[in-house]
């Protein structure tokens, strides 16, 4: 295995050494770009090894951080470094606005939106894992039984202890409306008039005092551990980690979840489009996807892949039907727009 | 130098003028060779240094945005008056350039910084491009505003106006809570958007309360390392040091173990019955307070120890037999020969002080933050180099008023900084 990851990175390093260009005579070559660790691992044995083993063609591993000046370069020179890129949402809408994705051919794949959940199927991307933004509170704490919903989380009578909120406005807004009782599909409709901003913050205000305020998203699971906080928000992935391999007694509260995706795009006019979307195609079968959540804690975005996925992880999978029963987008669009003007407000809220 | 060797060279008549020459020959010689031993450094601060910072600093005004990508809508919006409802002409460039630039896909990083100016702009210009009226229609600004109503609201045509300039102060006046009206007069910005001056005043009151504490308990510090025996000061040198050499990180995360609620020194408190409930010590401005003056304090210690070990004791002792009590033989003697350790000290800590972030961030509450974390957060997270320059700049000018209302008060000559 060490010596094959090893191999990758040669072989990675060496085409990057040349130009970076995957030559056209190397049709039988594809390179992936994902975020690395062990999730591009997942990906690793769930699709790259299998397509390898079926097409007998070669499946190459970059990695990236969201960068998308290394995409614009890539397409404004013609230098394409990478067949497809795993992207999160925002990348997704940024680099579909300016033109930086391909647009997806749905009838070339097979399948449409209708297999996937909602907002899954983008024009510039096709969705594949799920992650979610939830909270989770320490079993240990609250031995009669613990909060079931945002509206319990400012309960701070009946659930007495601190709370772990991110220090910036993306959810914690989100949140505090789902508390005051803004049904989940108004949420962003109310959060963007100034009177819904001000019902969120002054929803916001009422828990003040009870806030621990983190920066960084390996810190919820270290602030439950050392019980600094009774419950916090965290990203789903991080607590499932702290649960299963630290052994912690925390529980995921699922309830009104905000849940975020990742996509598989094509970098514009890229002249191997086809074996890109070959490669995709392979990825979104079911029973590959159901296959990922041997290795990770996200969920399968196409809804035919819920009978592949291991037993064992699918009540900690974002999509799981007992997961979902509550639970909101994460508007990306609205966030592009919005990001600046709510963080002043939030930082100024913040300050007070 | 040179003056001083000519004039004496004069008074030997018949060789003065070749004598004069070879001199000069000589001096210029060494003042060349003095140069490219220099060149490295120079050329090092100037590359890594000077450049980077005028870059940034240039970055806070420039407005380059709408003209690279829109130019012949920048050009009409110049010679708008911006007088009531944009003429039919203006629209018309207007709806043609937003076409192109969504062809070439270069209307969303307008829209980024439109967004700046009026929040929502930018999907307004993308819902714009996708469902552009026909460009033959008889009265655009009326389908455009019918197809979104902000389009009759003249601020939106006054943003675009602001943004066809080749320079903005529009990133200047937010760093100073300060904003353009669509009559494109200076106002203040409302009160819920205001922060930075807030942020400037707490950074610099936070500055200035751990160089008061660095000041009191670094200098008894000083004075122990001077006046003890060379062996036991240096142990207590490398003591003081040992922080030195640990990564910031590492110390900041020892504060949080330390300080937290359920953190050592909460435990051992509760455990002696100092208090019975943990107290907050950390994620508020205490745990800032604490955890800056740890980092800062050798700052101030070592230009006092270093001005300390250079007063003879026999001063001390001289003003005891012309009859001073301790207490004034410190004030009148002592005292005084230390001030320019103190002042180098007080200098040093102050600024270091004033540029802080990760520390204020990870022990720091809500309201707690400093100037540096906005500038930190325009510049990676919400990629707005303008406002992050703006910030650096206002930073920068604050530096620079304390240095010379300082310089004024205490006299930057005379300090030592050891």
């Amino acid at each position: 295995m060490k010596l094959r990851q090893l191999s990758t990175v040669l072989a990675v390093s060496v085409a990057a050494g040349f130009g970076g260009t995957i030559s056209a005579d190397a049709a039988d070559t594809i390179t992936v770009t994902s975020w690395g660790g062990s999730y591009s691992e997942s990906q690793r044995k769930a699709f790259h090894e299998p397509f390898m083993a079926e097409t007998g063609k070669t499946v190459l591993e970059d990695e990236w951080n969201g960068d998308l000046a290394r995409v614009r370069a890539m397409v404004d020179t013609g230098n394409y470094q990478t067949h497809v890129i795993d992207a999160e949402s925002g990348q997704l809408v940024a680099g579909c606005d300016e033109g930086l994705w391909e647009k997806i051919d749905y009838t070339a794949l097979g399948f449409g939106p209708e297999d996937f959940l909602e907002g899954a199927a983008h024009e510039c991307g096709v969705g594949n894992i799920s992650w979610s933004f939830v909270f989770a509170y320490d079993k240990d704490q609250f031995p009669d039984g613990g909060p079931q919903n945002w509206a319990d989380f400012w309960n701070v009578e009946k659930f007495p202890g601190k709370r772990g909120l991110r220090k910036s406005p993306k959810w914690n807004l989100e949140y505090a409306l789902v508390a005051d009782g803004v049904p989940l599909d108004e949420i962003y409709e109310v959060l963007g008039t100034e009177e819904g901003l001000a019902r969120a913050l002054a929803k916001l205000d009422e828990l003040r005092p009870h806030v621990l305020w983190y920066e960084t998203s390996a810190q919820p699971p270290q602030l439950l551990a050392d019980k600094e906080v009774a419950m916090s928000s965290a990203a789903n992935g991080r607590i499932y980690t702290a649960i299963v391999n630290d052994g912690q007694n925390f529980e995921i509260v699922w309830d009104s979840q905000a849940m975020d995706f990742d996509f598989w795009v094509i970098p514009k006019g890229h002249p191997e489009a086809d074996l890109a979307l070959e490669f995709i195609k392979f990825a979104s079968r079911p029973e590959r996807m159901g296959d990922q959540t041997n290795y990770v804690s996200y969920g399968p975005l196409r809804t035919a892949a819920v009978e592949y996925v291991n037993p064992d992880i699918l009540p900690h999978l974002p999509t799981a039907p007992d997961n979902t029963v509550r639970w909101f987008k994460t508007d990306t669009q609205f966030w592009a727009d919005n990001r600046e003007s709510l963080t002043e407000r939030f930082n100024v809220w913040l300050a007070q | 130098m040179f003056a001083k060797v000519a004039n004496p060279t004069a008074a030997f008549a018949p060789g003065s003028a070749e004598l004069q020459v070879q001199l000069r020959r000589a001096e210029r010689s060494k003042k060349i060779w003095a140069l490219v031993l220099i060149a490295p450094l120079f050329l090092f601060l100037a590359v890594t240094f000077v450049v980077p910072i005028a870059r940034t600093l240039f970055l806070s005004v420039e407005n380059p945005e709408l003209r690279d990508m829109m130019p012949d809508l920048a050009a009409a919006l110049q010679a708008w008056d911006s007088d009531g409802t944009p003429p039919d002409s203006l629209v018309r460039t207007f709806a043609a350039d937003v076409l192109t630039a969504h062809e070439n896909r270069t209307l969303a990083r307008v829209g980024k910084r439109l967004n700046f100016s009026i929040s929502g702009f930018r999907s307004l210009l993308l819902k714009t491009a996708r469902r552009m009226p026909p460009q033959d229609s008889p009265d655009l600004l009326a389908e455009l505003t019918a197809l979104d109503k902000r389009w009759g609201e003249r601020r939106y045509w006054a943003a675009l106006k602001q943004a066809s300039t080749p320079y903005t102060v529009e990133y200047l006046l937010a760093a100073v809570d300060h904003q353009f009206n669509p009559d494109g007069e200076i106002v203040e910005k409302p009160p819920e958007r205001s922060i930075y001056l807030t942020v400037l005043a707490r950074t610099a009151w936070i500055s200035f309360v751990v160089v008061t504490i660095c000041l009191f308990l670094g200098y008894p510090i000083a004075y122990l390392l001077a006046t003890i025996p060379t062996k036991y000061s240096n142990l207590l040198l490398l003591l003081l040091l040992l922080p030195f050499w640990t990564s910031l990180l590492v110390r900041t995360t020892a504060w949080l173990v330390l300080l937290q609620n359920q953190g050592v020194v909460n435990d051992l408190a509760i455990w002696i019955g100092l208090w019975d409930e943990p107290v907050q010590l950390i994620r508020n401005r205490l745990g800032v307070y604490i955890a800056l003056v740890h980092i800062m304090l050798p700052f101030m210690v070592l230009p006092l120890f270093s001005v300390m070990k250079g007063i003879s004791p026999t001063h001390m002792k001289a003003a005891a037999s012309l009859g001073a009590t301790p207490i004034t033989a410190f004030l009148k003697v002592y005292l005084p020969q230390t001030l320019p350790g103190a002042g180098a000290g007080i200098l040093l800590v102050f600024i270091l002080t004033l540029g802080f972030y990760i520390t204020p961030a990870l022990v720091g509450g809500p309201s707690d933050q400093m100037l540096s974390q906005f500038i930190a957060f325009n510049a990676s997270t919400a990629v707005n180099w303008g406002m992050a320059g703006a910030l650096s700049l206002l930073l920068m000018v604050g530096v620079a008023i304390f240095f010379s209302i300082y310089s004024r008060l205490v006299g930057v000559r005379d300090l030592r900084l050891g």
